[in-house]
């Protein structure tokens, strides 16, 4: 067996299997963020946000439209790679990868292309219910995807680190509740940080979800509060770490192998 | 060809447990081979390291050739592993565990659904095969181990108790299979509890004790070496007043009124056994061996490496 062709086939085989994973039980992972929206949408786009008025020249539901897309993307990406892999941890499955000729780079592009895929699909589910709230056109196609697919990205690889290090489920819970959530609220999906006092404002900018809602928001709306070079090249950095520390980790068998 | 060859192999833990003290081993190709040991002996550890589930502190592994060290993926491409404990994903049905098993090994997804279909016939779970892993009974489960673990037909299969809480009648159904298949070529090496499966199945034997192999030889070399053969006799009549006695060899002790235990040296025929007994007017109507033969063996060479350490 050639090596271009048995990775071609596992690569194959574990998106398909992470697939198929999150299919089989849709009820718990792709319908929840979708209901979320919808009520985000409800109470602070049509009750509270009538009450805001504009934000950077849009209607407040408008303004926080492409956050709740990418809140959701970033929140579900990271949850399906964090929980099946520590699962196949937890559950000793993930030996049959490690027993398997398998290279670290195609398990982990299977983990990290399954965890896109159902960002992928959550975000077109999210979108299409903004759609019954606000009356959304896309300023840049190209930009809006790739901000959509490298977040994804982005948020699987961090998934990814979270299940190789946790040892119980209280630890793929841990860093979504206390890291994640806080960051993402924090990350300009509600407010513009124009608004905030400039003390604020300097400290948001370390915040790494900050770029990816304001450059998603610029795919949009066509508006954005930090540079798009800035943005991208954050994004970008963040993945390369991310990526060769994931392939160090696994090399070394960290958390997988005695 | 040698299947695997193992040299000076070393492993401690990062909490300081030495597991294996550097042992050699070699299996041949098609040899159907026992490594016996008691738990914690280094059985697990040394399979672990050989199958890339566990880093080895030093040493050198080779499959049917392959280094590990230098070339992983094709030693890993030649083994087939039967862990000792359910490692397949519960919630996924029988068919996509086998299917995605061929798939990792690199088999196309149309031949991996062809082999999914014999591997599950052939272990006689295809009539399960689109339900969940989690249903099976523990039987089930050992048969879908060992029906993954062939999906990419390995040239060595390596089973770590796959018979341990199997009920006789699947345990010989396995034997028969295991047996099938190394006659068909694969390369077998099994760890067990059970003796008797061991004398049963295998033609090499290796035994491994706090980390180092204490012997190593045929099943038939090794059974040579018993010095006596204990069997339990069914008395045709009872033998209230009988006493303990050592006649011409033969030991014969009383274990209850119609049960004689009789130890037969290696140098006695059984013929003059029967020819003692009886000359002593004592009926025999039943006969069997009152130990497992490699069990007796295990347990001498055991006995005398701990002596050994001892001193």
């Amino acid at each position: 067996m050639k090596r271009p062709s048995l990775n071609r086939i596992a690569f194959q085989t574990i998106y398909i299997k992470e697939v198929l994973r999150f299919m089989r039980i849709w009820l718990q992972t792709v319908v929840p963020p979708g209901v979320t929206t919808a009520l985000y949408f409800v109470i602070f786009g049509n009750l509270i946000g009538e009450r805001i008025g504009e934000m950077d020249g849009y209607s407040y539901i408008e303004f926080i439209v492409p956050g709740l897309i990418l809140m959701s993307v970033i929140t579900s990406s990271y949850s399906n790679v964090v929980s099946s892999f520590y699962f196949s941890k937890f559950g000793h499955h993930v030996e049959e990868l490690l027993v398997s000729p398998v290279s670290n780079w195609v398990i982990l592009t299977g983990y990290i292309c399954g965890g896109v895929t159902r960002g992928v699909v959550v975000g077109i589910l999210v979108t299409l219910v903004s759609l019954l709230f606000a009356d959304v056109s896309i300023h840049s196609y190209g930009l809006t995807l790739a901000v959509f697919v490298l977040t994804s990205v982005l948020f699987s690889l961090a998934g990814f680190i979270n299940a190789i290090y946790a040892n119980s489920f209280d630890d793929i819970s841990i860093v979504p509740t206390f890291v994640l959530t806080p960051l993402t609220y924090l990350g300009g999906v509600f407010y513009s940080i124009q608004l905030l006092p400039e003390f604020w404002q300097t400290l948001s900018l370390v915040n790494p979800v900050l770029y990816m809602v304001n450059a998603f928001r610029y795919g949009i709306l066509g508006v954005s509060d930090i540079n798009l070079g800035v943005a991208f090249t954050i994004i970008l950095l963040f993945i390369v770490v991310l990526a060769g520390f994931s392939l160090s980790l696994l090399r070394r068998g960290v958390g997988i192998k005695s | 060809m040698i299947a695997l060859s193992i040299r000076n192999l070393q492993k401690t833990y990062a909490n300081g447990v030495v597991a294996l003290r550097g042992i050699d081993l070699d299996v041949q190709q098609g040899d159907f081979f026992a490594l016996l040991g008691a738990n914690g002996a280094g059985k697990s550890t040394a399979i672990g390291i050989i199958c890339s589930l566990v880093n080895k502190s030093s040493g050198s592994v080779q499959v049917f050739g392959h280094d590990l060290d230098r070339d992983p993926v094709a030693v890993k491409q030649c083994i087939g592993l039967v862990p000792q404990e359910f490692n397949f994903n519960q919630f996924e049905p029988l068919e996509e565990i086998v299917v995605n098993q061929a798939g990792y090994y690199g088999v196309e997804r149309g031949e991996a659904f062809r082999r999914a279909e014999i591997c599950l016939r052939q272990l006689d779970l295809w009539d399960k095969r689109r339900e969940m892993a989690r249903s099976l009974s523990g039987g089930m489960k050992r048969r879908l181990m060992i029906a993954r673990a062939l999906a990419h037909q390995p040239k060595l299969l390596i089973l770590d108790e796959p018979t341990a809480g199997v009920d006789v009648e699947i345990r010989h159904a396995m034997w028969g299979l295991l047996r099938e298949i190394n006659q068909q070529g694969t390369t077998i090496i099994l760890t067990t509890h059970y003796l008797e499966e061991a004398e049963r199945m295998c033609r090499h034997i290796g035994i491994i004790n706090q980390g180092e192999i204490i012997e190593r030889s045929s099943l038939s070399q090794l059974l040579n070496k018993l010095n006596t053969q204990c069997y339990e006799l069914n008395l045709g009549k009872d033998l209230p007043h009988f006493s303990d006695q050592s006649v011409d060899g033969f030991v014969l002790s009383r274990l209850n009124d119609l049960t004689l235990q009789v130890e037969v040296p290696k140098e006695q025929s059984i013929n003059n056994l029967f020819a003692l007994l009886s000359k002593r007017g004592i009926e025999v109507v039943g006969m069997r061996s009152a130990q497992n033969r490699l069990e007796q063996l295990y347990m001498d060479i055991v006995a005398n490496s701990r002596k050994g350490a001892a001193k």
